[in-house]
């Protein structure tokens, strides 16, 4: 029932239970499962909550992508990949990555590695809702305060 | 001819839109359409330069020639995780 590799793309809770039970296996000695939650200060700004959008269907494509070059590279038995979208309050899971390899180093390595190019490359926006009521979109290496400021009500000339 | 460009996240915000229309000549490449994007909205601009192109929800170099009815994306730089 289970497929051996599967990516989701949710505006759903994560059930991180149900994904560490889908990668489990005889053939694995290692299950590592990471997640990604919602921090509440990012260089001394508070965040009151987080939103997600995608571009979904090139999302999930990508993931399924990273997952093939992962097993390329590590003895990767089961991977599942789930990323979270819409609003996200402190604490809660944004994505979740969960994988199944004989032995333990190759399953961190692999889970490092994936992460690292999901950061990079999967087409996934972080919108940071701050407790002052402004929202910045994340795009590393671009200046973007713009978007902020042509919100109305928004207050970032103030800050 | 026309294309049609989706917008996701700042670029969206900016846009006021899911999506916007450049006119270009043929053959259209990803290079012509981010020129055309740049030149209708320079509010954009650095965020467009900064940003990758899709073709057909695939990552395309700006040599890459649009074929009519292609879905063409402008994917900011992203921050998922």
């Amino acid at each position: 029932m289970t497929e051996q590799f599967s990516v989701h793309v949710s505006h759903q809770p994560i059930d991180t239970q149900q994904i560490v039970e889908q990668v489990r296996s005889f053939a694995a000695g290692a299950v590592v499962l990471f997640l990604g939650t919602a921090r509440e200060f990012t260089d001394g700004r508070q965040t009151a909550q987080l939103a997600y959008e995608a571009y979904a269907e090139m999302a999930e494509r990508e993931l399924a992508k990273l997952i093939e070059q992962a097993a390329d590279r590590w003895p990767i038995d089961r991977c599942r990949i789930v990323h979270r979208l819409g609003v996200i309050e402190l604490r809660e899971v944004c994505v979740a990555v969960a994988l199944s390899t004989p032995h333990r180093q190759e399953a961190f390595a692999a889970a490092q590695w994936i992460m690292d190019e999901l950061k990079r490359s999967v087409p996934i926006w972080k919108q940071e809702q701050w407790s002052d009521g402004t929202r910045d979109w994340v795009h590393p290496g671009v200046e973007n305060r713009q978007a902020a400021d042509e919100t109305p009500g928004d207050r970032s000339s103030l800050a | 001819m026309n294309v049609e460009v989706k917008l996701f996240a700042a670029a969206r915000e900016m846009a006021g839109a899911e999506a916007v229309q450049v006119s270009v000549s043929s053959p259209a490449t990803i290079g012509t359409v981010r020129a055309a994007m740049c030149r209708e909205h320079p509010g954009m601009a650095a965020l467009i330069k900064a940003s990758l192109f899709a073709l057909d929800a695939h990552y395309s170099g700006d040599d890459a020639e649009i074929a009519e009815g292609a879905e063409v994306a402008c994917i900011p730089p992203v921050s998922g995780g």
